[in-house]
């Protein structure tokens, strides 16, 4: 047969064509397949369902074991705004118990951007949260009549003893600056908020773990990816034994109801914080769960600040508390020895310069005037170091050796305890004077208040509990801390170092037989507790702006002691009368475990007494 | 020839795995593909040991017996999912419009060789060849399955081949195009009217211009006819620049009319007939642009508007019509460079793309085996498309050549359209890939179609030593 040349050449558009279109499609593909990531994204969002699974939180148990913060589970309504279909709202609404303008204004406030600044159609949204057991029953059995919706199992707290809130802390939903400052968190999470829940969260929370699901084209879960083997278990968060005594913490609240103040006892060998008391409290139970958006809100509102943490936030002018400092310095700088002696006529007299005191002997040396809280002995002592130019050169020299003493005892600075928002307080330098009053225009009698912790003096409780076991130690402290054994973990080296402030301990030794005669024969009878030798030193706090505070630090036993304390009760008068006395029972209590017979009229007078109505009262 | 043999197993043994891939927790899919590859093979077989003579002789036969399939398919065919082209025997259902392609093909072979027939001779000739390509095409529209009867079409590659004027080829490509920005762009105005129709009437121009100069070769009058229409041109854009607007479709077809009018008057120094045909050209060309709208908007279905709509990009529809092909472009583009791994492709695998095991099957190579794997394939089809183009061209007789070219036909239609349409670059024609998709009778189909001509091709021979 005949062959068309010219037509064969039409093989190669025939051929080209093909070959055109393959080559268009092999661009295509580079293109989907090479050059767009987007589309990978797109496959696993269809196809991977990616289910949290929370982990149970570290629990919390006292020193002695008595488990106190533990878990109960909670379940939260998610849904997944674009998954959801039309489904019977008035049956959902009747299933979680809700009207159906709750479930409309929930609905609106969720897609509302101001309110809810992380919504997306595309990630879970919790619509209700804290499902009550019975709920959550009847809601399970329905689930599948509710695509979009699903339940997720959660996990909160739960209380043993009613005690300690702002201590324990609580915990909280993670806001958008918790999620930006820590990338372990999602939107929903829970976070600690305050005390030790906070301090603690890294360790208590654990780590979440995720479940790969796979999901198919109607949203049916059909297994778990590749056998689980990508799946992540949840790590359960590490339980604490807190160094707390919660008997003691109990009976701490109860001593300082309706009063306002703090407690802070200290196991002066071992810097394990044994009770903290802040009063007035709350109940932390109040801040579970659905009720504590407005039970926190109420708590704020507050005039007594009951969120304040009065133990390591509040500071406050130590008073005859500071004395024993002094007393430390000035033998430390050899100002004074313990023959030296001041006079004292009803206090203070320097040029026209006068600080008060009240009657006793004079002239007084170094142990008595701590057993009778003498003014005019600390500003003697004072006067003397810092006006000592033959020693120092100048005030200003002067003062600064004096405030670095007071620095290595743990004042001025945060003490580093194992909680948040500690405050440190405040201890002037001479840089501090010179601004006020022009360098070289100040001496002692400038600044006289604070030789007996008055004027510019600050201190937290806890700092000042922390002189009193300093002095218990006879001169060493270990950095004060709240929680005594980690599961499974160790804690920080710094809270088994001894800090050693630099005043020599013989200074200590004498120091420790002031205080033990002023609970003998001085201003701290009342802390007498039979059979046990208990120091102390009372403290009464001139508010300028009402009623003074009553303050008390003490420790028992003298040799060998378990427990110091600083009592603090804002507008309470004498040390004597309030800080003495709840010192004494505190120590009482932890040593004993009960008040002796003798003393119980002392309990029933702290515990029926009301020193609440002074606060803001002016100054009579 | 052997290489076909190859290629054709290699493609068998591929589809073999993605089935397997695609429906691993259907055991039942799987295994009647498997029967359906041993029937294909058997059948393949057999059909190599018949005398090539028998496809050349019966050829009109076995044509008429399956048109009288197609013709009872149309009454006695179930329902299913609105076509009713699936014979359904027992368990098994065969679609006989597979068959019909390798039936139509041995016709039209059967046609072209006989005694010195050529197709430009006369218009019986073409009249013949169009009446077995169009008998099936319109039994098989009946049957309501628009995919497959679009196939047939492709068959004007075998009549380009064997003689068809390139101008028809070339009409069809222009059409297509004018089809598309007619459609693609209708929000913007340009001089009142839709900007594709604008641009249709600027193409027609530059057709027409150069359909003088190239076809035509009549370099005087083209050059005229230039300088006249970008003369109107600047006019107009003056017009325009003073806020004086020309109503666009006026000024398109007075000065279109006045081109022709100056080339009939001046026509007689030049190749007449190509000048008629240029024309005739430019006004088919109007004529057909007009009728686009009314064929988009009343002719076809609506499914089938939103689909071409999807594929132009004007819509995008991602939970309704345009579902599919973005689950599918998905799906390819998840697997990445080196795919996901066999078994592995989470897209297919949970069903998100629907028919992923027949006409989608694409996608499953594309996710599961990435880049590497697709362009593998692709590159697999073109080699065995043009391994078979030059199979056609050395057969000895018109007849071997004809249907060899159908088979090329078919496989292109096929290969472009399919994996087209995965990518996203052409509307969802319902077709299979050849060897890949699931369902026996495609594959069945292809297998007769591609044996037979390796049975003609194996007798080439025999032939020569005569």
């Amino acid at each position: 047969m005949r062959k068309d040349y010219n037509l064969e050449k039409r093989k190669f558009i025939i051929g080209g064509f093909i070959i055109v279109i393959c080559f268009i499609y092999f661009i295509k593909l580079f293109e989907l397949q090479i050059c767009e990531t987007k589309y990978k994204d797109n496959a696993d969002s269809n196809a991977f369902f990616r289910k949290t699974i929370y982990p149970s939180r570290g629990l919390m148990y006292d020193r002695n074991g008595e488990l106190i913060v533990y878990n109960q589970p909670a379940y939260d309504v998610i849904m997944i705004p674009r998954e959801v279909t039309d489904f019977d709202t008035l049956d959902f609404c009747h299933t979680i118990q809700i009207t159906k303008e709750q479930f409309d204004k929930r609905l609106t406030d969720l897609k509302n951007k101001k309110i809810n600044p992380s919504y997306s159609s595309y990630t879970p949204q919790t619509f209700i949260s804290h499902l009550s057991a019975q709920d959550y029953g009847r809601i399970q059995e329905k689930l599948y009549r509710f695509p979009g919706f699903f339940i997720q199992k959660r996990v909160i707290r739960q209380y043993n003893h009613i005690t300690g809130a702002n201590l324990l802390g609580n915990i909280r939903e993670v806001n958008a600056k918790d999620i930006e400052k820590d990338d372990y968190y999602r939107p929903g999470d829970y976070t600690g908020d305050l005390g030790i829940e906070k301090s603690y969260e890294q360790i208590l929370r654990g780590s979440k773990g995720e479940e790969i699901l796979i999901r198919d084209a109607h949203g049916r879960i059909k297994g778990k990816y590749d056998n689980g083997k990508l799946d992540v278990a949840p790590v359960s968060g590490k339980d604490l034994t807190l160094s707390i005594d919660v008997e003691l913490q109990k009976y701490g609240e109860l001593l300082m109801q309706n009063k306002i103040g703090a407690i802070v006892a200290i196991e002066p060998a071992t810097g394990e914080i044994l009770a903290m008391v802040s009063s007035p409290t709350y109940d932390p139970t109040q801040l579970i769960g659905r009720v504590r958006g407005k039970n926190y809100k109420e708590l704020v509102n507050n005039k007594y600040k009951p969120l304040f943490d009065r133990s390591l936030m509040g500071a406050y002018p130590p008073g005859s508390t500071f004395k024993p400092s002094q007393g430390l310095i000035f033998l430390e700088e050899g100002i004074v020895n313990l023959s030296t002696a001041f006079p004292c006529y009803h206090g203070y007299v320097s040029g026209r310069l006068k600080v008060g005191c009240h009657s006793h002997g004079s002239p007084i040396n170094l142990k008595p005037a701590l057993q009778t809280s003498c003014n005019a002995y600390f500003c003697w002592g004072l006067k003397n170091m810092i006006d000592s130019r033959s020693r120092y050169g100048s005030p200003d020299k002067a003062f600064e050796i004096w405030k670095n003493h007071l620095v290595s005892m743990g004042y001025g600075y945060k003490l580093g305890v194992d909680l948040p928002s500690e405050s440190r307080g405040f201890i002037p330098n001479s840089a501090f004077y010179n601004k006020i009053y022009g360098k070289g225009h100040w001496s002692a009698n400038t600044i006289i208040s604070i030789a007996i912790g008055q004027g510019e003096i600050l201190a937290t409780p806890l700092q000042i509990a922390n002189l009193a076991a300093t002095i218990a130690n006879r001169g060493y402290f270990i950095t004060p801390h709240i929680v005594k054994k980690i599961s499974n973990d160790t804690l920080p080296r710094k809270f088994s170092e001894k800090r050693i402030p630099t005043i020599k301990r013989q200074h200590y030794v004498d120091v420790v037989e002031g205080m033990r005669m002023a609970v003998i024969g001085g201003t701290c009878r009342f802390a007498a507790i039979p059979n046990i030798e208990v120091c102390g030193k009372t403290g009464t706090a001139q508010n300028p702006h009402g009623r003074d505070h009553s303050a008390f630090i003490g420790f028992a036993p003298m040799n060998n002691p378990k427990i110091a304390i600083c009592v603090y009760v804002e507008n309470a008068g004498f040390g004597a009368t309030f800080g003495v006395p709840i010192g004494s029972l505190m120590m009482e209590k932890y040593l004993t475990r009960e008040i002796s017979p003798g003393r119980k009229y002392i309990e029933d007078r702290m515990l029926n007494s009301n020193t609440i109505i002074y606060s803001g009262v002016k100054k009579h | 020839m052997i290489l076909v043999v190859a290629g054709a197993i290699s493609i068998y043994a591929a589809s073999y795995d993605y089935d397997q891939a695609n429906i691993f927790d259907f055991s039942e899919f799987s295994g009647k593909q498997f029967m359906w590859i041993g029937i294909s093979l058997v059948v393949g077989f057999s059909m190599l040991l018949l005398d090539k003579r028998v496809y050349e002789t019966y050829a009109y036969l076995i044509y008429a017996i399956v048109i009288l399939i197609l013709i009872l398919t149309i009454f006695i065919a179930p329902d299913i999912k609105g076509s009713r082209s699936w014979i359904v025997l027992g368990p098994i259902s065969i679609q006989p419009a597979e068959f019909a392609k390798s039936a139509t093909a041995l016709a039209l072979a059967k046609v072209f060789s006989g005694y010195n027939f050529t197709l430009n001779k006369n218009y019986t000739n073409y009249l013949k060849v169009s009446l077995v390509i169009l008998l099936p095409i319109i039994l098989i529209l009946m049957q309501k399955e628009t995919g497959s009867a679009l196939v047939y079409f492709s068959l004007v590659l075998v009549l380009y081949r064997e003689g068809m004027s390139g101008l028809i080829l070339f009409a069809s490509i222009c059409a297509i195009i004018y089809f598309i920005v007619a459609i693609k762009f209708t929000e913007d105005i340009i001089l009142g009217i839709a900007a594709g129709e604008f641009w249709v009437y600027i193409m027609v121009i530059t057709v027409l211009i150069g359909m003088l100069f190239i076809y035509c070769r009549a370099i005087i009058l083209g050059r005229n006819v230039t300088f006249g229409f970008i003369g109107a041109g600047l006019i107009a854009i003056i017009l325009n620049l003073f806020g004086l607007e020309i109503p666009g479709r006026i000024f398109f077809f007075s000065i279109i009319g006045l081109s022709i009018i100056y080339i009939l008057i001046f026509m007689f120094r030049e190749n007449i007939k190509k000048i008629i045909i240029s024309l005739t050209f430019a006004v088919a060309s109007i004529m057909f642009l007009f009728s686009v709208n009314y064929v988009f908007g009343n002719i076809l279905e609506n499914h089938q508007q939103i689909r071409i709509k999807v594929a132009l990009g004007i819509e995008q529809d991602l939970r309704g019509a345009g579902y599919n092909v973005n689950q599918s472009k998905i799906a390819i583009g998840s697997g990445g460079f080196l795919g996901k791994g066999f078994l592995n492709g989470t897209q297919t695998k949970l069903k998100y793309v629907p028919e992923q095991h027949t006409d989608f099957i694409f996608c499953t190579i594309g996710e599961e085996e990435g880049f590497i794997g697709s362009t593998i394939v692709l590159a697999l089809f073109l080699f065995l498309i043009i391994r078979l183009i030059n199979i056609a061209e050395r057969q000895h007789t018109a007849y071997g050549r004809v249907y060899a070219y159908c088979v090329v036909s078919y496989l292109i239609f096929h290969i472009s359209i399919n994996i087209g349409m995965v990518i996203g670059l052409c509307p969802v024609i319902g077709i299979p890939l050849p060897f890949f998709s699931y369902g026996g009778s495609a594959l069945l189909g292809f297998t007769i179609l591609l044996f037979i001509l390796l049975r003609i091709d194996a007798s080439r021979r025999e032939r020569g030593n005569y």
